[in-house]
């Protein structure tokens, strides 16, 4: 029993990093249909840029606000010059150009942080919380509420605010938005902006409890995007189940199995769920049209 | 002999039955139109009996044998071929690869031969050629064999499409809205093509908007409206049937169908 | 006659080599080019995206290593088997995985190469885990392969080969029943092409391609580690096809040398290798986004006028 919610726990914790990453990926996927790898550099970049800025002797928190605010500049350049200039390229050519820009990225992070692994205190200490025989760590609790916030904002922000309505539009028919005098190019910098920002977040939350490095943003990349796929791409509440049941997925195969095999569990059952249910968990089925 | 015999043919989308307990049956050499108004189903019902859509209730049968659920490739290897009504060229391709294409239902090399192009492959794409070459002359396209497919008019993909079909060697051709789209002049050109295939006894199934056409060239109508059939009969059955005008073209319309209809 | 300009200067090429480093960089080219020609086939002409290709190169490159090695088998055996089980790999996951469109079929192929290199990396016992494991010298008719000359000719002349194929392939009722498939899988349907058996066959054929250049890698460095396999080198081989041209078997050349040389020249650039590397490719992409060698086609052609 503690067991098990010992690995619920750290399941759900490593969940809520890929959640967040998935949530990046729809974000930026609903907006322009492009699914963005750089996606896991977002994360990285928060991470590496508030270590070396608290290495500078900056406090915490300003120096978390400067990765955050530094990332989400990183990504509305990102859009301003790499997925704008490329308007109408292939579906591929778009995917090559996010992987580039990831590779671009760790390159660059790589010559201003440096090639070995960083951690950065936890919020509240270090010390377990014992719960049921479980030890929780503070951090975990830190990295779920910020993750549920995260994600009530952004649904707010979109169910409530005009701007938010105008991304749905964007989601739901470009040209008819366009028609109606919407910015469309705005909506997809602005989905840009937000990704990467809630991409820093999560990686300021996450590396206190896993390490971050220069090339951290590879794998966090892969099962954001798998758990947007398995929630149904496109679909946010997918998007966060998807992530929470890869990360307890792994969990439980890393508990169980073993720790070596955990990546290649996660991929086993989201092969199982897309062949099975090849629309994901939340997506619709599509009607061909002819 | 009927060569399409569809019964009560239903289909439903996210609660709509787009086609509602239609039945069919076509007469083997003749000319089978399907009118109605926007939305009234005939394209729902091209796919059905195409297999492009499996029906939720219903049966088809082609030339005698019970086909419900088959996939197109397997209608298509029967003998049913089909044209769309939103063009589907291969546009990477030449004009000439398109309608070889067509021809592929009758091509028999393994794909070990295919790679190492022994004799065989050399002997079937010759001969792929020529009745690709033969489907693009009987619609007057075999001066423009050798364009990219993106480069033909709109009218010229159109005739394209039903080259490609032919080159199937099809029983049964389903051509939806070949005349879409055209000018007059292509569109005569779309009535001489279907006249020479029925003269070479192939039975064609038409969905269509111009009237003229279909009245002139079609030896029955199947009327639908709302998924549902409103009249089957001749063109002057059709023609002079009142519910039939007023669903087509609504009360005030009703002078207009005279016209067009006339 | 492409295929014949490619062989002559394959041939020619050597003359201007100054150092034996230059055969190295030809054989790399090779037999990464022969895996990309592969991936074209199937991304290029009939369609359907895979990002998880490299999982297959590792196996080719593995049973290279492992047969021998733990198994006592001769290496040309080694390749042959590796290809076959390549093959038979891709045609059982395979029909599944490519009814999948779009970004699942991405995700899915995506997962399959991760799983292949997954296990590479922990089968320590039988493939040295991480660390990789050394690759014994291919042996053929008790005449041990060695040196980077000889295998230039022999990465050459398979690579030549496995062109040709690729040109006949297109050139017969298959490849255009593939590249009908492309433009529009319900139009093919409709004329009588099995969709989903066509495209199984293409994935067979590409595993294929990738195991054999897989082979040859790690015959050629002696040495193998699961990077061959991993998510990178699926990416590069990838990058290979769409920079060079997908639907141009010249452009699969083209895109090999490109990636291969590249690197080998930012090297000078030391730290700055990956970044320049994720530029280019970005560059390269938004401005030739129909690739390399189309793009050319298009230039040309337009000059002309």
């Amino acid at each position: 029993m503690a067991e098990l919610l010992q690995f619920i726990s750290s399941g759900l914790t490593v969940g809520a990093i890929y959640a967040l990453v998935a949530l990046g990926f729809t974000l930026i996927y609903k907006a322009s249909d492009i699914i963005n790898f750089a996606q896991g550099e977002f994360v990285m970049l928060g991470g590496m840029t508030t270590v070396f800025v608290t290495l500078a002797g900056v406090p915490l928190p300003l120096a978390a606000l400067i990765a955050v605010v530094s990332t989400t500049a990183i990504g509305v350049a990102l859009h301003r010059f790499a997925i704008e200039p490329a308007r109408g390229a292939s579906p591929v050519a778009l995917i090559m150009i996010t992987i580039g820009a990831s590779i671009f990225l760790r390159g660059v992070a790589q010559i201003v942080f440096d090639r070995r692994f960083h951690s950065l205190p936890p919020v509240f200490g270090a010390d377990p919380i014992q719960f049921g025989g479980a030890a929780i760590l503070p951090q975990s609790l830190v990295v779920l509420a910020s993750a549920t916030v995260i994600v009530t904002v952004l649904w707010l922000f979109i169910e409530r605010t005009l701007l938010g309505k105008a991304v749905i539009a964007t989601a739901a028919n470009r040209l008819a938005a366009r028609l109606i005098g919407i910015d469309t190019r705005r909506v997809v910098a602005l989905s840009f902006a937000v990704s990467a920002a809630i991409g820093a977040i999560a990686g300021i939350l996450i590396t206190p409890i896993a390490l971050t490095s220069y090339d951290a943003g590879t794998l966090l990349a892969l099962k954001g995007f798998a758990a947007a796929m398995l929630g149904g791409i496109g679909s946010a509440p997918g998007a966060v189940v998807g992530g929470l049941l890869i990360g307890m997925m792994e969990a439980f195969a890393a508990g169980y199995i073993s720790s070596n095999y955990k990546d290649a569990v996660a991929f086993l059952i989201i092969l199982a769920v897309l062949l099975s249910i090849p629309q994901g968990l939340f997506g619709r089925a599509k009607v061909e049209r002819v | 002999m009927m060569i399409l015999e569809a019964e009560r043919l239903s289909v439903s989308f996210g609660g709509v039955r787009a086609v509602d307990e239609v039945s069919i049956a076509v007469e083997a050499g003749q000319v089978f139109s399907i009118i109605g108004p926007n939305g009234s189903g005939k394209t729902t019902l091209f796919n059905l009996v195409s297999g492009i859509y499996t029906p939720n209730h219903g049966s088809i049968r082609f030339a005698g044998e019970t086909v419900t659920g088959l996939e197109p490739d397997r209608l298509a290897r029967r003998g049913l071929s089909r044209t769309f009504q939103n063009l589907q060229i291969f546009l990477r391709m030449s004009v000439l690869e398109n309608v070889m294409v067509g021809h592929h239902r009758h091509e028999d090399t393994g794909i070990l031969a295919d790679l190492m192009h022994w004799p065989s492959v050399r002997r079937q794409n010759a001969a792929t050629r020529e009745v690709a070459l033969a489907a693009l002359a009987r619609v007057g396209l075999a001066d423009d064999a050798g364009q990219a497919s993106g480069s033909l008019s709109y009218g010229a993909l159109k005739r394209l499409e039903i080259a490609r079909a032919l080159a199937s060697d099809p029983k049964l051709l389903l051509l939806d809205e070949p005349a879409a789209g055209c000018n007059p002049v292509e569109t005569q050109e779309i009535d001489r093509v279907i006249r020479s295939l029925v003269r070479d006894g192939i039975t064609v199934m038409l969905v269509e908007h111009d009237m003229r056409l279909v009245m002139n060239i079609s030896d029955r109508v199947h009327v639908l409206a709302r998924g549902r059939t409103l009249a089957e009969g001749t063109p002057e059955e059709v023609r002079s049937n009142a519910a039939v005008i007023e669903a087509y073209l609504g009360d005030h319309g009703a002078k207009e169908a005279v016209r067009a209809f006339g | 006659m492409p295929a014949i300009v490619i062989a002559a200067l394959i041939a020619i090429l050597p003359l201007l080599f100054p150092s034996a480093y230059y055969y190295r960089i030809g054989v790399l080219v090779f037999v990464f080019a022969l895996a990309v020609v592969g991936l074209n086939l199937l991304m290029g002409f009939a369609g359907p995206v895979s990002l998880g290709p490299a999982g297959f190169l590792g196996i080719g490159a593995y049973s290279v290593a492992i047969g021998p090695v733990h198994l006592g088998m001769p290496s040309w055996l080694c390749l042959l088997g590796g290809a076959l089980l390549s093959g038979a790999i891709a045609f059982l996951v395979g029909r599944p995985i490519l009814k999948l469109k779009g970004h699942y079929l991405a995700v899915a192929t995506l997962g399959l190469g991760l799983l292949l290199a997954i296990v590479l990396t922990n089968e320590a016992r039988w493939t040295g885990g991480p660390d990789g494991m050394s690759v014994p010298r291919l042996v053929l008719f008790g005449w041990s392969v060695r040196g980077a000359t000889t295998w230039y000719w022999i990465a050459g002349a398979t690579f030549v080969a496995g062109f040709v194929l690729a040109l006949n392939l297109m050139d017969s009722p298959t490849g255009r029943a593939l590249q009908a498939i492309h433009d529009s899988e319900i139009a093919a349907r409709v004329l009588g092409i099995d969709v989903a058996r066509k495209k199984l066959a293409i994935f067979v054929i590409s595993a294929i391609y990738a195991s054999v250049a897989g082979s040859f890698l790690a015959l050629f460095n002696g040495y193998i580690t699961p990077d061959a396999a991993g998510f990178l080198r699926s990416i590069e081989l990838v990058a290979m096809v769409v920079l060079g041209g997908m639907g141009s078997i010249v452009g699969s050349l083209v895109g090999a040398i490109v990636l291969v040389v590249l690197p080998q020249v930012l090297t000078v650039f030391h730290d700055y290798e990956q970044a320049l590397l994720g530029l280019i490719v970005m560059v390269f992409m938004i401005f030739l986004r129909r690739g390399i060698v189309p793009s050319l086609a298009v230039a040309l052609a337009g000059w002309r006028k």
